[in-house]
């Protein structure tokens, strides 16, 4: 519990450098303008992953990995799989937050008695990346799929178009 | 053998990206992000410089031995050639103000994307060979060596901009960005660097009339397709006039709304509303594309393709043109007709034959856009209209960037949207009308084989739909743009699974109540109308 109190404590810290990081990924230039524009339309990349992590980081404090968990990964990896990142980068922004979470609580964790916790805790949060490839894969079928199925649309019309043809040839 | 790392170098993984100075070229060409470059046939066909057959991914370009003057003679020509070319060079102050309005800049996070930025690419060679203080400082005014990597960056980024013109609504010097777009990918063709889905479409335009490379006589096969399905669906036999001359009005659309899906429904509609108000018009199997990729390509290739809009008109001795959904289209005939290959001085000012209406606007072009027509047929009272048939539909619009940004047309499809459906709901403010957000795939970008940059190019616009579906329970998108309906089906399955794409004029045809017709059990998509809520046919303008 040692472990869970400092987390709920400190989460608005620990979220913002979660967050910090995983602009890090991105440019510079890139980072700063996703920083500082919170219109979820204008700026709909920073906003869902400043959203989506806060999620995600009370499930994982939850020990809980359900159907929210999914769909807030699938909002961030959307993203993240037709952006230009390897699949480890795209979905290692999950293992950002050890990082962000030793940085900041490194010294309470080691004092306090709770190793244990935290041992506990990071197996969720490699749990967590695990499920996060698993829908990265998925995003990268479902890019797949999209461009076969538009081949296949491409000549729907020329489809429907013989299929009326052909019972007026059997009649003659 | 090389020094083992120690443990804890080994767990050192640096997440953040490495700095690197945007003035060094560098492009990768990663499969899924770029289109391909043009078959040569296409290039020979079109009578174009230096076709070849090469790819991104080669080291080598094959570019001709002289490229780098035949480039830096086009960008000189265009300089002399354009005023706004160079003022657009010239005057950037680099404020910022356009870097985070472009769909792709937002949806790739790549900074080369900010249109700024993009813009730099060529003007830093702008400066190094016409400026004085770039000949002179070199890098430190901003300028660089034209080298074969910067070509390969100008291919790269210049298209993956759609001349959306969104950054331009922000520029305080009013700065066209798309024009910047424009000259480089003029600069680019000049030493045989195409993509295959602008020139395909634009050589079978030149060859028959249209994108799709439809002959007359399969022009007129779809044409009486659609007629039997029309009949089917409403028990109305429309009569639809193919090169007919004399008649008072030549309709032009888009080659994809009368052969491809969910366009077709779209051609139903107009076929159906030409059909009620016993429209005096005909269709051209040789204007039969309204759409003009060239425009994509150069100035001199989309006036090539857009000459045969007036020439057919005179041919058919037609009093005005009216003209179908289409984005780039309306860009080209608002923008650039007028001057590419007017006076149409032969033809009439629009008027109406049902309302009397005059369309003061189009008094030069004599060419009126189909939502102008029937919003003003609606508002006159003119059309019987029976909105429970589109009640299936919670309905959004998406103002396509051409016919919002390129010529204001704004109320006129939502006065349509709101007569013809139950439930009509607008995405969110600075996404919409002139700050709409691109479909991410026009100016000839809509290939398949580039889809990764396409959906990250479209992501601000399906987020702000995402928002109306999650909301409102928005589940139909509807636009008046034929590259919209193309390429927003694939970006909402994949970003918002569960809303589909449909022209405005789909909508109205199913509305539409005929003279005559049986009692419709299906809409123009064949799918089942709920017969448990009787429909309740209203006369005119139902809804502000």
């Amino acid at each position: 519990m040692v472990l869970k109190d400092l987390l709920s404590k400190n989460e608005a810290a620990i979220l913002k450098r979660w967050f910090d990081l995983i602009l890090e990924t991105y440019p510079a230039d890139t980072a700063s303008l996703m920083k500082k524009d919170k219109d979820p339309f204008t700026n709909p990349v920073g906003s869902t992953i400043s959203r989506e992590i806060e999620i995600l980081f009370g499930k994982l404090c939850e020990g809980i990995q359900d159907e929210k968990c999914q769909s807030s990964l699938d909002s961030i990896l959307k993203i993240r799989s037709v952006q230009d990142f390897p699949p480890s980068k795209a979905v290692g922004f999950i293992f950002l937050l050890k990082r962000a979470i030793g940085e900041m609580l490194r010294d309470e964790i080691a004092k306090a008695p709770a190793i244990e916790e935290w041992l506990k805790f990071q197996s969720r949060i490699d749990d967590l990346a695990l499920q996060a490839f698993d829908v990265y894969m998925d995003c990268r079928e479902k890019i797949c799929d999209i461009r076969v199925k538009q081949a296949r649309i491409e000549k729907e019309m020329a489809f429907r178009m013989m299929e009326r043809m052909t019972p007026s040839k059997e009649k003659r | 053998m090389a020094d083992e790392p120690s443990k804890e170098k080994s767990l050192e993984i640096d997440y953040t990206i490495p700095k690197k100075s945007w003035m060094e070229p560098s492009t990768e060409f990663r499969k899924g992000t770029y289109c391909y470059p043009a078959a040569s046939r296409h290039e020979k066909y079109l009578e174009l410089p230096h076709p070849r057959e090469w790819q991104p991914t080669d080291e080598d370009w094959k570019l001709p031995e002289d490229w780098r003057e035949v480039i830096l003679r086009g960008m000189e020509d265009r300089l002399n050639r354009y005023r706004s070319y160079r003022l657009f060079l010239d005057i950037c102050v680099r404020c910022g103000a356009c870097a985070d309005k472009c769909h792709f800049f937002i949806g790739s996070g790549d900074p080369k994307n900010m249109p700024v930025l993009r813009a730099e690419l060529l003007r830093s060679i702008y400066r190094k060979y016409f400026t004085l203080s770039g000949k002179v400082f070199g890098k430190l005014a901003g300028a660089r060596e034209l080298t074969e990597e910067v070509v390969k960056e100008w291919f790269s980024y210049f298209y993956q901009c759609t001349e959306c013109r969104r950054c331009s609504v922000f520029c305080p010097y009013g700065i066209d960005t798309c024009e910047i777009t424009m000259m480089a990918r003029e600069l680019l063709n000049l030493v045989g660097l195409n993509i295959n889905w602008i020139l395909e479409p634009a050589a079978n335009c030149y060859r028959t009339g249209n994108h799709l490379g439809i002959p007359p006589h399969a022009f007129k096969s779809t044409v009486d397709f659609a007629v039997d399905e029309l009949q089917e669906i409403t028990g109305v036999k429309v009569e639809v006039p193919i090169n007919r001359k004399g008649a008072e009005i030549l309709f032009i659309s888009p080659s994809a709304d009368y052969f491809a899906s969910p366009h077709w429904y779209t051609f139903l509609g107009y076929l159906l509303l030409f059909h009620e108000i016993g429209l005096d018009y005909t269709w051209s199997t040789y204007a039969s594309e309204g759409g003009n990729f060239g425009l994509f390509h150069s100035a001199e290739l989309a006036k090539r393709l857009n000459a045969k809009i007036y020439s057919e008109a005179k041919r058919l001795g037609v009093k005005w043109i009216l003209g179908g959904e289409c984005g780039h289209m309306w860009r080209v005939i608002h923008q650039y007709m007028d001057t590419f290959n007017g006076p149409a001085d032969f033809l009439e000012e629009p008027v109406s034959p049902i309302t009397g209406t005059r369309f003061d606007h189009a008094r030069s072009t004599k060419m009126v856009h189909i939502c102008e027509f029937t919003a003003d047929l609606m508002m006159n009272n003119k059309l019987r209209l029976d909105p429970s048939r589109n009640r299936k539909w919670k309905v959004t619009y998406h103002d396509s960037c051409n016919t919002a940004r390129g010529m204001g047309l704004f109320e006129e499809p939502r006065y349509i949207l709101r007569n013809v459906c139950q439930e009509f709901y607008e995405m969110p403010e600075n996404t919409i009308k002139e700050k709409t957000f691109c479909c991410g795939s026009g100016s000839g970008l809509g290939a398949d084989e580039n889809m990764e940059t396409r959906l990250r190019g479209g992501f601000p616009r399906a987020n702000a739909v995402r928002y109306v579906h999650e909301k409102f329970g928005v589940n139909l998108l509807t636009c008046i743009c034929a590259i919209d309906r193309a390429t927003l089906p694939p970006l909402l399955e994949y970003w918002v699974p569960g809303v589909e794409v449909a022209g405005v004029h789909e909508l109205v045809g199913n509305a539409l109540v005929l003279r005559g017709e049986k009692e419709r059990t299906t809409n123009l998509r064949g799918e089942p109308l709920d017969s448990t809520i009787s429909p309740s046919p209203s006369s005119g303008e139902r809804a502000g």
